[in-house]
């Protein structure tokens, strides 16, 4: 169970994500997008909305802080354990909020707006649960096991997860962590996973080039849309 | 000086009947879907009124458009670069359905299944937002002909500038008012504030000829064009999430054709031709500090393709020869810079329209008539023209940016034609003083009335198709190397893919079409059950199709 829980699967859900979103972006670009319903009710999203993505922005920037960057190098930087602790537990809890705040409110708008909640597809629900165990199970882990010095996930989950980049992921470092974290890890892994299948897609389209490119774009007729297949391979069969 | 080509429109207000044709043959080749049931590319306002979407020239709302920052360069009025993306979660001024108008269905099932009874059955209206019934309370053209003027005209943002500045009002009496329809499309900018905004860069302007489109495959959702559009000509198709505008019907025109809206137009009034211009003074231009100059710093960009200099610098930037030649024949060409008869709409906003108007001289002729003198005699009409100040007014807030000038010229120009035709036609040989009175000679007059009165089809339409090269490539239905249902995954094109309505590779439009129309001819069930969600536009009343309505147990 260890094994593939903590061997196996992370590196199942990296094949589906990676694998995913090649296989999206060949034959669903025009199916890759926000699926935006503020057409249709505009009052609360003017504020979940945004609630939400900064909340899980700063959710994720926490995330790449605690599980990527090695404690020794925080430890380098002269940041005690302590402090990391307190700055994690008040900036992730900030965060925390923000995002189930805006997340609350946008499943109620999405469940309580008539047009909104006729555009939304079994796959959106789905997503939703995933997404709202997965923050809420976070926060949870998180705030269970806050007193004192609480839980050091840096010596065990983030060493565990680099590991798994390393492609030999340490799976007797999962063994011990409480059971929180270990089902907060794995609906997170599941959420990955749907990535490339839901709406989330979204999160690899943010414009960034935005910033650097010229206001207006020029680009030439394509004639190659409209024009039949390119020459078939030779080795294809001919005729019958 | 880089020469570059463009597709221009000019519309002749005077001959527009308001008759709606141009719309509903737009709806139907390009909005007959689901998802862009409220979107008309091309609608007709009257004005006065508020337009569609309701008071979109409201810039201060609306936020559409460039303005000049404090160094007096050019920024877009929605703000910068990282204030867009800053706000991209939720964009604090996208007009919402009920700014546009929330699009409905009838329950025509009621008519023709009702029990026996005493009461004639009533096919409810039905919204196709939320699949309830509804009332009607608004729609794109919902103050047509003046309907409601009384209580809606101050609503109209224009109405309300002339009031800032004249002290007559506007009167709204329905027997003391002047009206003229405006049928509006995708201005096709040269400086357009919709790409400018487009986070993805999704939007492009085609580089031959000047056609601004979505790419329909890298557009995100992120519906900051729909803000930047300061003509509200981007709309958001709210069922793929996807941008959506005027194409300028270039599968047409790059085989030579109209757009549907100038070829179905009762009127004959819209003229298509080239346009060449100078892209190396674009921003310049449209950063004139005067509003009131963008009109003739817009002129001043476009280039006279007599001139032998310019002819070979188009040579030079690559202009095909058809091209140049089509610039020379240009009706466009000849309406905006040689008889200066087309005035842009809103220049004023700083993205450089592409699609003029010549300004409807009929209200004066109408009211004239009215008291009893002649409408064509040219004393009289000039006399007028000054007089009535208030539609002059009006009409400079919509085309010149307030200046009453160039309107004023133009519609001089439209009177003179009148008086030199009407001595012809009544026999008499018009000794060209009139013409002279308007900066025209009596040769270039009639020049002007072949192009605005006769108005034949070929003198209307100058459209050099693309390249000759591809032409035979880019008619989807003679594809040289095969069968047009050869395409990757084709012909078994099957309704949705697995990640949401209309994922999946697009098929070629013809092949689309063939089979819907295929399927509605030969079924005997539904059209479309099964295969996706159902289009009650092209719904044809036949059975109940999965998801048109809410389960009945929901209902209840």
């Amino acid at each position: 169970m260890t094994t593939l829980l903590w061997g196996i699967l992370p590196y199942v859900i990296l094949v589906l994500l990676i694998g995913g979103l090649i296989w999206r972006y060949r034959y669903d670009k025009f199916g890759w997008t926000t699926r935006s319903s503020q057409l249709y009710e505009s009052k609360l999203l003017r504020w979940a909305s945004p609630a939400f993505h900064y909340g899980i922005l700063f959710v994720l920037a926490g995330h790449v802080m605690g599980l990527l960057i090695p404690e020794s190098w925080t430890d380098k930087l002269g940041v005690n354990e302590h402090a990391y602790h307190l700055m994690s537990l008040i900036g992730g809890t900030a965060a925390g909020v923000l995002t189930v705040a805006g997340i609350v409110l946008l499943i109620y708008r999405r469940r309580t707006t008539g047009p909104v909640f006729l555009a939304t597809t079994r796959n959106d629900k789905l997503m939703y649960l995933v997404l709202l165990a997965a923050i809420v199970l976070g926060m949870v882990a998180k705030l269970t096991h806050a007193s004192g010095e609480g839980y050091n996930y840096r010596h065990t989950i983030s060493p565990w997860l680099r590991s798994i980049f390393t492609l030999q992921p340490k799976t007797e470092l999962m063994v011990g962590v409480p059971v929180l974290y270990q089902i907060h890890v794995v609906v997170g892994l599941a959420l990955i996973a749907l990535v490339p299948f839901s709406r989330l897609v979204h999160m690899f389209s943010a414009p960034l080039q935005y910033l650097f490119r010229p206001y207006i774009v020029y680009r030439s007729r394509d004639t190659e849309r409209l024009t039949a297949r390119p020459e078939r391979r030779g080795w294809e069969r001919i005729g019958q | 000086m880089k020469v570059m080509s463009q597709i221009a429109m000019v519309m002749n207000l005077d001959k527009c009947i308001g008759c709606h044709t141009c719309s509903v043959t737009c709806k139907q080749a390009w909005t007959n879907r689901s998802g862009v049931e409220y979107v008309w590319f091309n609608n007709v306002e009257t004005r006065p009124g508020q337009g569609y979407p309701r008071r979109y020239e409201d810039q201060q709302r609306w936020k559409g458009g460039w303005e000049l920052n404090k160094r007096g360069k050019l920024k877009l009025k929605q703000g910068g670069r990282l204030k867009r993306l800053a706000e991209i979660f939720s964009n604090p001024v996208l007009p919402d359905i009920k700014d546009y108008y929330e699009p409905w269905t009838y329950d025509y099932h009621k008519l023709t299944n009702a029990p026996l009874g005493d009461d004639f059955p009533v096919a409810e209206p039905r919204s196709l937002i939320s699949g309830k019934p509804m009332k009607i309370e608004w729609s794109s053209n919902w103050d047509d002909n003046l309907g409601g003027a009384p209580e809606h005209g101050d609503l109209d943002p224009m109405v309300a500038k002339v009031r800032e500045q004249a002290a007559e009002k506007v009167k709204f009496a329905f027997e003391q008012t002047f009206m003229f329809y405006l049928p509006r499309i995708c201005e096709h900018c040269i400086n357009p504030a919709c790409v400018a905004s487009c986070p993805s860069g999704a939007m492009y302007k085609r580089a031959e000829d000047g056609i601004v489109l979505v790419d329909q495959d890298s557009c995100r959702g992120w519906r900051q064009c729909v803000t930047g559009c300061p003509y509200k000509k981007v709309y958001f198709n709210h069922r793929t999430g996807k941008a959506e505008k005027c194409t300028l019907c270039y599968p047409r025109l790059e085989v030579g054709l109209p757009t549907v809206c100038s070829e179905t137009c009762v009127g004959r009034l819209r003229y298509l031709g080239v346009i060449l211009y100078d892209a190396d003074q674009v921003t310049r231009a449209a950063s004139a500090p005067r509003e009131t100059d963008l009109y003739e710093e817009q002129l001043g960009i476009f280039l006279d393709p007599e001139d032998p200099e310019v002819r070979a610098a188009a040579e030079r930037d690559g202009i095909p020869y058809d091209w140049i030649e089509a610039a020379r024949r240009s009706p466009v060409h000849a309406l905006i810079s040689k008889y200066k008869v087309a005035l842009p709409l809103h220049p004023e906003y700083r993205t450089m329209p592409m699609v003029w108007y010549i300004p409807p001289l009929s209200p004066v002729v109408d009211a004239l008539n009215e008291t009893g003198h002649d409408g064509e005699e040219a004393d009289n009409l000039f006399g007028a023209i000054d007089t009535l100040r208030i539609p002059l007014e009006y009409l400079a807030e919509i085309f010149t940016a307030g200046d009453m000038r160039p309107v004023r010229a133009s519609l001089e120009k439209l009177a003179a034609m009148r008086s030199h035709m009407r001595e012809i036609n009544l026999g008499g040989t018009p000794d060209g003083s009139t013409a002279e009175r308007v900066g025209m000679s009596a040769y270039e007059i009639e020049e002007m009335y072949r192009l605005l009165a006769v108005a034949k089809y070929e003198d209307r339409y100058v459209i050099p198709t693309a390249a000759v090269g591809n032409a035979q490539a880019l008619e989807e239905s003679v594809l040289p190397e095969g069968c047009s249902l050869d395409f990757e995954g084709g012909p078994g094109m099957g309704g949705s893919g697995p990640v949401g309505e209309a994922s999946g590779r697009p098929a070629p439009v013809a092949v689309e079409n063939f089979h819907v129309l295929a399927d509605r001819a030969t079924a005997d069930e539904p059209a479309d059950t099964g295969r996706s969600r159902v289009n009650l536009l092209n719904w044809d009343g036949n059975g109940r199709p999965e998801g048109l309505f809410p389960d009945r147990e929901e209902r209840q």
